[in-house]
């Protein structure tokens, strides 16, 4: 049978292992930074409440039932703690006629300024690590409640139904700030990237 | 002039889809209409693309090295919690 990693790495911190904190803390923490970076306003607010997080799971580490995966739990407690130091809520959000993209349609809905052809260049123009860290640095442009979906869903992989509980968003909002905040990235990708 | 038929999707609309489409969100209905304005529309093809390189560019986003200060002074922390216990 295959063990998790992080499960085994909870089992010794609960034995009190140093080591197996320290180990979970170099795994973790500047992932936690990163996305607390998207509930609180300034790096350094991210930086104490990520520390305040790390104090949660050494206190709560006898309550994690593993019904989650360690990241989730570590979030889950991210997020709450993000939240007493004043996080910004995602807003509820609606696809409509705010979008960007709008001005690029003609009065019957066909592409007027069509996209910038970029998406079969990355690989010979490009390294891939390149435009990684383009959309990286593309993240501090997008509304918190774009930026916490995306950074959940796109860099860290977390499943959509976990984001929503997480977050505490419904589904189709979850689902509008992925769209928005792809969309919004994309935009930026085709300054950079497009031929003209 | 072209005639649009009443259940074609125009560009508009099919890029307003792409999210969905990808989360595998859409009716059965709405998917078909979405693949069929796509065989027909290289833009929005190329649009779709974009997107999906766009995900893909997130998902190879490095997690940033841990300052070795930082760890030793979460450390240190974690002594002083456990002393407190």
């Amino acid at each position: 049978m295959v063990t998790d990693p992080d499960e085994d790495l909870l089992g010794a911190l609960r034995a009190g292992d140093e080591k197996a904190f320290a180990d979970l803390v170099g795994r973790y923490h500047t992932r936690m930074v990163r996305f607390a970076e998207s509930l609180v306003p300034t790096r350094s607010i991210a930086e104490e409440v990520v520390q305040d997080t790390w104090l949660g799971v050494v206190r709560g580490i006898h309550g994690f039932e593993g019904r989650s995966s360690v990241r989730t739990w570590l979030f889950h407690i991210l997020i709450n703690r993000a939240k007493t130091a004043g996080a910004r809520e995602p807003r509820n959000e609606r696809l409509g006629d705010g979008d960007s993209l709008d001005r690029r349609f003609d009065a019957a809905g066909a592409w007027s300024r069509p996209p910038e052809p970029w998406a079969d260049v990355i690989d010979s123009r490009f390294e891939a690590t390149q435009v990684a860290l383009r959309v990286k640095q593309c993240l501090p442009q997008l509304p918190p409640g774009q930026r916490q979906v995306l950074v959940l869903r796109d860099i860290e992989g977390v499943d959509a139904a976990e984001v929503c509980e997480l977050l505490g968003v419904s589904t189709g909002n979850q689902r509008v700030l992925l769209h928005r905040a792809r969309s919004h990235v994309r935009s930026i990708l085709e300054k950079d990237l497009g031929r003209s | 002039m072209m005639i649009r038929r009443r259940n074609q999707l125009v560009c508009k609309q099919a890029v307003t889809l792409m999210t969905d489409y990808l989360e595998g969100a859409l009716t059965k209905r709405d998917r078909s209409r979405l693949e069929t304005h796509l065989a027909g529309c290289p833009h929005c093809t190329e649009y779709l693309a974009q997107i999906r390189k766009t995900i893909e560019a997130a998902g190879h986003i490095e997690p940033d090295d841990l300052d070795p200060e930082v760890l030793d002074d979460l450390v240190a922390l974690y002594r002083q919690w456990q002393a407190e216990q």
